[in-house]
């Protein structure tokens, strides 16, 4: 009787417990929001929001903490390795899926695995020696090779596992009678692919690309070390447009990271004035990623 | 039956799937405007066969074949299996409808066959749809999704989208077997309606309706290797009345299977 | 050939192509920083700590050490939240009618989603912020694991989450008749039968620590010298690698150290698959 009260007692007990686990990372979430809003809100107050999202100068030392050179930053080295990225993490995805013999696969996949596995700064220490040189030998005034190109290069390759992996797994999910369906009307594999299953597909397609997008918003290390990290909004160097992207940048997730260990004051809450601006950022990306995939479950 | 056309034939046909042999020597002739029923137990290897004709096999990496199939004379193997699944339409146990428009799904195979005019496109969509008793409950609506229609509507969506390609055969997979009965029969007046212009094999578990709609039926049965045999075929009133094998009557009358 | 196979043969041979790219930049990358690390690479190079200045001089022991304790102590703060609340998700809320669990799940769940999307640097940011400053744990390997576990907890939640599920219904229900109750039956027949599974979660998450660098850059301090204590600070070496790259500008060293790095996550990689395959076989 008192062995049956005291288990009775332990699954009580346990109960509460895991429950508060599952609770923990709501927990996390809200102490971190909330953490990081109240440090920011000194910067929020004293130089105001709108003066802070709209500025261009960042300069701490004279009080002008402007973030829209470090969102452009951001913007246009996400940019980048979208258009770098996507086209080769998509032909990976569909190779995978529908083209590639059984035994290749066992090859590509585990080499995409290992991609994903590669720590950023890795990624950083080959973009400094291997990709800056190379974008440094394209003739333009002022091009020192670190900026916004070989930082969007370095990020092409961070994404392309997840982009490839999520929409491999989209593609694979397409109903088999929707590929039948069309052979047997006499489609090659090509017309079956491009016009059936990929369309098919398309809502968890684009999710995986916006989760892609959201990793390459939140890339810190990779990027602090061949983006050049000059606060400048970033211009065009030739009479080229695409030489924009030769300039150097700084992205917000940079201006956090090299600047906390020793800012004070105003300056550092305008360091988590950055990281709130980024946290709702990734978060409207990532919650447009959940929705797209809710709807193509439908 | 000697006086009938024949449309499509096998020959000693036999299909393995990596070692295992599924179908054993199968000889058969399916004469042309005609509905073909093929009637047995499940596993015995009736599905595979209809989708030889078509070479959905070729899907399945495994699959080996001896013998040979034809279409009007000529081996299928030897033909462009793009050419032949236009010739040889199939529509599936599952209605599959494409995730699109019903124009669309229709307008689908003519669209990659070279009919890229519109007008053209619109006069073939709405001759496939009436030819498959469709029409009238779509015509007002031809943009909407082709899976917001109900099961039987979808399922006739796919048999209109087979006969816009303008197909010899239509090979159907148990096309009633998700369908409720007042949809099943819809279906089957229009496959009397479609053997006029086509030739139809039909793979069916459900004996009632292979006697309803079927003028020749095949009766098949795995032999003691699991391996799929033709054991009778013959004219549906012939094989559902005076069938020459005592394994034909036995799964007639409903003593296995 | 007609134009429709053409178009096929060209689309195929893109789709080849990219494959093929893929797994080149995959052997590039690794190729390169193998062939450029392992010769700076001794028995040396393990067991003497840097030399700290900007000579870049030394090994990598303290970056060892400390990478060791970070993996340590961040799993000993995450693997238990992550694992119960996995198990709360699957074993005790699975099936519930009760409204106000529903409620719950939902909440716990949107709060798994959301931690896992959260950027890196938000972490070391939060971590800097409370621990760091707030509770005065200065740059430490607590600090520094504190934040660190929020990144893998949610690693850990979808893992063990998995394994769970994999776990066949027949396991529970033949432990409830027996008169067990829900936290003995997942104690003694659940957690072991899925106990391959967890486990190559916590390793997923191990690998995670050892190559983040963003949030250690912020709440682990760089200190190059082996740490005596929780309070102390430290470098990875992920984080070693970043100094020797951009401080130091020691790129010989740098590689080298990322080899190793390199070298341990593919190690962890092949255990990860060769559990799963075992899991996959039974």
């Amino acid at each position: 009787m008192t062995s049956g009260t005291r288990r009775t007692g332990l699954e009580k007990i346990m109960k509460t417990v895991l429950l508060i686990s599952a609770l923990a990372s709501v927990l996390i979430v809200l102490l971190i929001f909330v953490f990081t809003l109240k440090e920011a809100m000194p910067a929020f107050r004293e130089i105001g929001v709108w003066k802070m999202l709209s500025g261009t100068t960042w300069r701490p030392g004279n009080g002008e903490f402007g973030i829209l050179a470090m969102i452009a930053g951001s913007g246009l080295v996400t940019l980048g390795a979208i258009i770098i990225g996507v086209p080769l993490a998509l032909g990976t995805a569909v190779f995978l899926s529908e083209i590639a013999p059984e035994w290749i696969v066992r090859v590509v996949r585990p080499s995409i695995e290992l991609l994903a596995g590669i720590p950023s700064v890795v990624y950083g220490l080959f973009g400094m020696v291997i990709i800056v040189p190379l974008v440094r030998m394209i003739p333009a005034p002022g091009n020192a090779g670190f900026g916004l190109l070989s930082a969007s290069i370095v990020l092409a390759v961070m994404v392309l596992p997840t982009i490839a992996n999520i929409s491999e797994f989209a593609i694979r999910s397409v109903p088999r009678g929707y590929k039948e369906g069309s052979l047997a009307l006499g489609a090659t594999k090509w017309e079956t692919i491009s016009r059936v299953m990929i369309p098919a597909a398309r809502p968890g397609i684009i999710s995986a690309v916006v989760l892609g997008l959201g990793r390459a918003l939140g890339e810190t290390i990779a990027m602090i070390m061949v983006i050049g990290n000059s606060v400048i909004l970033p211009t065009a160097m030739t009479d080229n447009p695409l030489s924009i992207f030769l300039s150097r940048a700084r992205t917000l997730t940079g201006n956090i990271a090299v600047e906390i260990s020793y800012a004070t004051g105003v300056h550092e809450s305008a360091l988590f004035a950055t990281g709130v601006v980024l946290f709702i950022l990734i978060m409207l990306v990532n919650s447009s990623a959940r929705f797209l995939l809710k709807k193509g479950a439908q | 039956m000697e006086t009938e056309v024949t449309r499509m034939q096998a020959e000693d046909y036999s299909l393995f799937y990596g070692q295992f042999k599924a179908l054993n020597k199968i000889n058969i002739k399916i004469p042309a405007n005609r509905v073909t029923a093929f009637i047995g137990p499940s596993g015995c290897g009736k599905s595979t066969f209809l989708r030889s004709f078509n070479r959905m096999n070729d899907l399945i990496p495994s699959v080996t074949t001896t013998g040979t199939v034809y279409l009007d004379g000529k081996d299928v193997g030897k033909q462009d299996v793009v050419e032949l699944r236009r010739k040889v339409g199939m529509v599936f146990q599952r209605p599959n409808p494409f995730p699109k428009s019903i124009f669309d799904n229709v307008a689908y195979g003519p669209r990659l066959h070279g009919t890229k005019n519109k007008s053209d496109l619109a006069v073939l969509v709405e001759k496939s749809l009436r030819r498959s008793a469709l029409w009238d409950e779509v015509k007002d609506d031809l943009q909407k999704s082709g899976m917001s229609l109900s099961g039987g509507q979808q399922q006739r969506l796919c048999i209109a989208r087979a006969i816009a390609v303008n197909p010899e055969v239509i090979l159907m997979d148990e096309p009633a077997s998700a369908l409720d009965p007042v949809a099943t029969l819809k279906i089957e007046e229009l496959m009397n309606e479609l053997k006029n212009k086509y030739t139809i094999a039909i793979v069916t578990h459900n004996m009632q309706q292979a006697g309803r709609v079927s003028d020749y039926t095949a009766f098949m049965l795995t032999d003691e290797n699991r391996s799929g045999n033709l054991i009778e075929f013959g004219a549906t009133k012939q094989i559902f009345t005076t069938p020459s094998d005592s394994r034909t009557e036995d799964y007639i009358s409903g003593r296995f299977g | 050939m007609n134009k429709r196979m053409l178009t096929q043969n060209a689309a195929f041979g893109m789709f080849w192509l990219a494959g093929i790219v893929a797994v080149l930049i995959m052997a590039f990358v690794v190729g390169y920083i193998f062939v450029k690390g392992f010769p700076g690479i001794s028995l040396d190079f393990f067991t003497t700590s840097p030399r700290g200045g900007l000579s870049g001089d030394g090994g990598i022991y303290s970056t060892v050490v400390t990478t060791f304790y970070m993996i340590v102590v961040t799993l000993t703060f995450a693997t238990p939240l992550g694992v119960g609340a996995a198990i709360y998700l699957t074993e005790y809320s699975a099936n519930t009618e009760n409204k106000v669990v529903r409620k719950l799940v939902t909440v716990a769940r949107f709060g798994v989603e959301t931690l896992a999307g959260v950027p890196s640097i938000v972490f070391g940011l939060f971590g800097y912020a409370l621990f760091v400053s707030a509770l005065n744990f200065g740059f430490s390997i607590l600090s520094a694991s504190l934040a660190g576990a929020c990144l893998i907890i949610p690693v850990i939640i979808r893992t063990t989450e998995e394994a769970l599920k994999s776990v066949p219904s027949g396991y529970r229900e033949g432990s409830l008749a027996l008169g067990a109750n829900r936290w003995e039956t997942t104690w003694k027949v659940v957690l072991p039968a899925a106990f391959r599974g967890i486990s190559t979660g916590i390793l997923l998450s191990a690998g995670r620590i050892v190559s983040e660098t963003a949030i250690f850059f912020v709440t682990l301090g760089g200190s190059y010298r082996v740490p005596h204590s929780l309070m102390s600070g430290g470098r990875t070496m992920a984080l070693h690698v970043y100094y020797l790259a951009m401080e130091t500008r020691a790129f010989d060293k740098a590689m080298s150290t990322a080899a190793v790095l390199v070298g341990l996550i593919i190690v962890m990689n092949l255990t990860i698959n060769m559990i799963t395959s075992k899991i996959a076989a039974k």
